[in-house]
């Protein structure tokens, strides 16, 4: 029933990212300060929360490979963190895209900016881990690591507040009200990324679960091979 | 005494008294670590104010690297000869293993240390502003951040493809904001601009967090099969 459901969704999402790409780039108001360059924000905003929600499932799910050793719950805690770690990648991307014409610099030591991109990093060494483990054992690797990386974030938040707050730094934009077209084209294109990240781990859970029955069943076959042959 | 503590002072004097007679880790790191210091000295040659404002970061960047050296030793010695199945094997408990491997790389890293703040001291001009017993503090407690993060990484990264490479990789992210602490806390201290305390306290903070969720995990890391 699943199999018949997901071109179906698929369709259903081509046409939400669609819809609020178009939002996006024509339906929302032209921002009074900045100009077109905020449309930027359509993606840039709704990437992070997709991103965020991915890692914290992704701890989740690493929490619950701890406790009972499911392989379901490790190959979510893999998709979700291959698939936080491209929406955060696009979230590092369109941030300097926007902030070089905007405040005049590609980056600062900015709260935010920093701790995504630490977030980032540790997402990236969790892969990395992922990739260099040997088989047996990357499960439970990989789960104590990102139990360390959740540890660290409240950590790296309160540090690099401090830090940001002895260095001179451009004015965010902060405060003020949105408008509420605005807010409403954001969140369409967070619903849209939504259903993207999750149609992408969920094809990528059934790559990830059917490429792991064929290992076992080569190394069953490869161990029954050996044991027959004189 | 307890087993656990007795177990961590046996394992812990068993590390001492090898790094005693073959001085590998320790030579390895000074000589590194000086290599840095002199590299670096090359590339900014800095007057006295500048150097007051940079060394907390090159210091501590050299000894990270240096540190980096140490940890990925420390765990190479137990594979020889299956010492770490005994250990698995065994009923003594595996944070006595881990204690007295984090104890011992934070003497060592200590020894450091103490061997090259002086040298920064010569190359660098240096004299602390601030509260120069404060360093003290903040070298503890960042050096134990360093090092309970180093050996539980080097405890993962045992099990990886090419592992010398792998330690910084897991520890360097993570470390981040115990680094930032540290090196912001020494330049607080050595420009006499500000407090260290804030930086004192997140270091507290961070290594409580990070020894209890070590000492807790430790058992399932020493023993994934």
């Amino acid at each position: 029933m699943l199999r018949r459901a997901f071109p179906i969704l698929g369709v259903l999402t081509a046409a939400l990212l669609s819809y609020g790409l178009y939002e996006a780039l024509i339906g929302a108001p032209i921002e009074q300060s900045m100009g077109e360059v905020q449309r930027i924000f359509y993606y840039h905003a709704p990437s992070a929360w997709t991103a965020f929600l991915l890692f914290t499932v992704n701890f989740v799910a690493s929490v619950v490979y701890l406790i009972r050793r499911s392989i379901k719950a490790d190959i979510l805690a893999l998709v979700t963190a291959e698939v936080g770690v491209v929406f955060c990648t696009v979230v590092l991307v369109t941030g300097p895209l926007w902030a070089r014409p905007v405040w005049g610099i590609w980056w600062t030591w900015d709260i935010r900016l920093t701790s995504t991109l630490v977030l980032w990093l540790i997402y990236v060494s969790y892969l990395m881990l992922r990739r260099f483990s040997s088989s047996g054992q990357t499960p439970l690797m990989a789960a104590v690591l990102a139990v360390f990386g959740a540890l660290d974030v409240p950590l790296v938040y309160f540090s690099i507040w401090f830090f940001r707050t002895q260095h001179p730094q451009p004015v965010i934009g902060g405060g003020g009200s949105i408008d509420p077209k605005m807010l409403q084209v954001a969140l369409i294109n967070w619903a849209a990324f939504l259903c993207f990240a999750g149609l992408v781990c969920w094809s990528r859970y059934r790559l990830e679960l059917l490429q792991r029955e064929v290992e076992e069943t080569e190394a069953l076959e490869a161990l029954l091979d050996s044991g027959g042959a004189p | 005494m307890s087993a656990l503590a007795t177990l961590t002072r046996a394992s812990l004097s068993k590390d001492l008294r090898l790094e005693w007679r073959s001085k590998d880790a320790i030579n390895s790191m000074l000589f590194f670590a000086l290599l840095v210091v002199v590299i670096f000295s090359f590339s900014f040659d800095p007057t006295a104010e500048e150097s007051r404002r940079i060394a907390g970061g090159l210091v501590w960047v050299a000894f990270l690297f240096a540190a980096v050296v140490a940890l990925n030793q420390t765990w190479a010695r137990e594979l020889r000869n299956q010492v770490l199945d005994a250990y698995r094997v065994s009923p003594a408990p595996a944070n006595a293993l881990f204690l007295a491997k984090a104890l011992g790389n934070f003497i060592f890293v200590i020894v450091l240390e103490a061997f090259m703040t002086p040298l920064f001291i010569v190359f660098y001009n240096l004299r602390a502003l601030g509260a120069a017993y404060q360093l003290l503090i903040v070298s503890a407690l960042g050096t134990w951040a360093l090092v309970v993060n180093g050996t539980f990484f080097a405890a993962m990264s045992l099990r990886t493809r090419s592992r010398e490479i792998m330690l910084p990789l897991l520890l360097f992210p993570i470390s981040i904001p115990a680094l930032l602490a540290t090196v912001e806390g020494t330049t607080a201290i050595l420009t006499g601009d500000y407090s260290p305390k804030f930086w004192i306290v997140l270091l507290a903070a961070y290594n409580v967090v990070f020894t209890t969720a070590c000492l807790l995990l430790f058992d399932k890391v020493l023993n994934a099969e």
